[in-house]
């Protein structure tokens, strides 16, 4: 075995360009399946990271019609959704995998929120004493809501950076009245995740999963919300879970808990659903993943056809070695000797190409990261993997010529000059 | 003395199209151990079937060849691989030496399909290397070495494995006639060693060396009168 190493390098070695040119079909195979395994993977590490971003492990929990979240400023509201009392709540908290929970009411798109002439696109939402905790806000101007706040019905508000910045042109928030729904609210605090993860925003998709969950909020206290809204609305819960792989679980114990809540005489189509970030992350990835997948099919056609090349090639260098061969049989080569000398050969040529290959994919990755700004990472398995197969495709497609070269009667190939 | 090889009543036929046509006919002669045999004949005579049989390259197509008591023409594949490696040693006309590797490396190479570990094929290689005068070109490749030195290692590497039999194709053929009468000094060392000697050559001063003298002509095989 040590021996027809050596000697495929050797043969290798001494043939440098052709076997360069040989090896190119798989090169460029291998390659072209690791920028494109790295490139999903980056794709897929982000969306996941601007998903669940701040790593808070947050589950929403929302009345849904069908699957689709119920929206109450265009819908009307079904009877016997009752209003989420602090007591299902405490409930929710008691449940597995939840540390904590809060409720909620939210409009995504307000219309009716101003500064002085500068209206405000964002979302409104009332909070309880919960939200800040269960988000992870911190309040680093200003304060936040104070149970007398709640109590006593202050028309006090809190904005997030984003809110700050589109009404206040960044001026400090704190003291500001906006006007919501015709009412005065007096700003008392800006609010700010506590772990913001800096999203990486390259495409319009991007953008939209970013947004969709991170735009800017005013918030103002629950206990307001029939003031400016509608009374009775039902408000959203959220809970954190306590690992993000706890995320799915906490999510539908908690829309479990909601449902048994509901009233039987509710129309079945409405239940509470948790939007489970990380399976949105799954489908978002999914996604870019089969669109790649059928990249990779075409790579694997330049792998094929990099095999041929190889099988090609050695099928030539059969032919121009015949005499040695006839020489080694006559010196006592048995067969299988001279299969294995060139199916070594075969499979070394191509793992050589296959390790090339995986250099060359690793740069490309960089380059087309570097272009485009599509996040790389780096796949161990993929690696792994795509040497292996650059083995397996040196051996498959090296058979014939060897098994040729071993069946050489050896009269013949001394014959050969 | 005992009996190395033995062809009785040997034909080889070669299928050219349909018709099968003869190349050896009913050839029959034997060698004792330590002769010193030459096969003469003009080209197209038989002379390099008749060594590819007797080199277990081949069999017959019908009679019997024995070989140091073995009938070669019921062995398998890997037995007749075998017997090529242990018992025989081959010198070709060209010294087909493998231009990627050293003099001792190719020296070596029958060793290596026996199966000797690397350090005593090396060991084994050099002395032998010695023994042909070229102990100081042992890490030469063949595009450094002359066509004589070619030669002489080719024959180190026939006798590297202490063969019963050398068999040698026109060895001088390739040759400058000095390198020519190095190379059949050496053969006729070696037949004093004790080592058996068939060759094959058209050239009559060659084959005055041997002590036994066959004439091959249309596949038939006589033996010329001795003149030694």
């Amino acid at each position: 075995m040590g021996e027809n190493l050596r000697l495929a390098f050797q043969g290798i070695w001494s043939h440098k360009l052709r076997s360069l040119l040989t090896m190119l079909g798989i090169i460029i195979g291998i390659a072209s399946i690791i920028a494109i395994v790295s490139t999903i993977k980056g794709t897929n590490e982000q969306i996941k990271q601007n998903l669940i971003g701040a790593g808070n492990n947050v589950v929403e929990v929302q009345l849904c019609v069908d699957d689709r979240a119920l929206e109450p400023e265009y819908e009307a509201i079904p009877e016997g959704v009752p209003v989420i009392t602090e007591d299902v709540r405490d409930r929710l908290e008691q449940l597995e995998t939840v540390e904590s929970a809060t409720l909620y009411r939210q409009r995504e798109y307000t219309y009716n929120t101003y500064y002085q002439n500068t209206s405000f696109n964002g979302a409104i939402t009332g909070i309880d004493d919960h939200y800040l905790e269960v988000y992870g806000y911190q309040v680093p101007l200003g304060r936040p809501f104070t149970q007398r706040d709640y109590d006593e019905y202050h028309k006090v508000a809190l904005v997030d950076q984003a809110a700050a910045s589109s009404l206040f042109n960044g001026e400090n928030p704190v003291g500001k009245v906006i006007e919501i729904s015709g009412d005065p609210f007096t700003v008392v605090g800006l609010v700010e995740l506590t772990s913001t993860s800096e999203p990486v925003i390259t495409s319009y998709s991007d953008y939209y999963t970013y947004v969709s969950s991170s735009s800017g909020t005013v918030l103002i206290p629950a206990t307001l919300w029939p003031e400016i809204y509608q009374y009775d609305e039902p408000q959203n819960a959220a809970v954190r879970a306590t690992s993000t792989d706890d995320m799915t679980t906490a999510g539908k114990k908690a829309a479990e808990l909601l449902n048994a809540n509901l009233s039987d005489t509710v129309d079945p189509t409405y239940t509470y659903q948790s939007t489970d970030l990380e399976e949105a992350a799954r489908s978002l990835q999914q996604m870019s993943a089969t669109s790649n997948q059928q990249l990779i099919w075409i790579a694997s056609i330049s792998l094929l056809v990099g095999g041929i090349g190889v099988m090609n090639i050695m099928l030539v260098s059969v032919t121009e070695r015949t005499r040695e061969i006839g020489l080694k049989k006559a010196l006592g080569a048995k067969r299988g000797r001279i299969l294995w000398q060139f199916l070594t050969e075969a499979a070394v040529l191509t793992s050589i190409g296959g390790l090339l290959g995986v250099v060359t994919g690793l740069g490309l990755a960089r380059v087309i990261s570097s272009l485009t700004g599509t996040p790389t990472a780096v796949s161990l398995l993929s690696i792994l993997v795509a040497v292996l197969f650059s083995v397996v495709i040196g051996v498959a497609f090296g058979l014939l010529p060897a098994v040729k070269a071993a069946n050489l009667n050896p009269i013949d190939a001394l014959r050969r000059e | 003395m005992s009996r190395i090889l033995e062809c009785q009543d040997v034909s080889k036929d070669y299928a050219r199209g349909k018709l099968p046509v003869p190349v050896l006919k009913h050839v029959s002669f034997s060698v004792e151990e330590g002769e010193y045999i030459a096969i003469m004949g003009p080209s197209g005579s038989g002379k390099t079937t008749l060594m590819n049989l007797l080199g277990c390259l081949d069999v017959p197509t019908s009679g019997k060849y024995v070989l140091d008591g073995e009938e070669i023409g019921r062995l398998s594949e890997g037995r007749m691989a075998d017997i090529r490696n242990q018992t025989l040693g081959f010198v070709f006309q060209n010294a087909d030496l493998l231009p990627g590797l050293t003099a001792l490396d190719n020296v070596a190479l029958p060793l290596l399909y026996r199966g000797v570990r690397k350090k005593e094929r090396r060991r084994m290689a050099a002395a032998v290397l010695e023994k042909v005068g070229l102990s100081d070109r042992m890490d030469f490749r063949s595009n450094q070495l002359s066509g004589g030195q070619c030669q002489r290692v080719a024959i180190a590497r026939a006798i590297v494995g202490g063969p019963k039999l050398l068999l040698a194709d026109e060895p001088t053929g390739a040759l400058d006639s000095q390198s020519g009468r190095q190379v059949m000094e050496l053969f006729r060392q070696l037949n004093e060693e004790g080592i058996t000697i068939i060759m094959i050559t058209h050239a009559p001063e060659i084959a005055a060396q041997a002590q036994k003298r066959f004439l091959i002509q249309d596949g038939v095989l006589q033996e010329e009168a001795t003149t030694a």
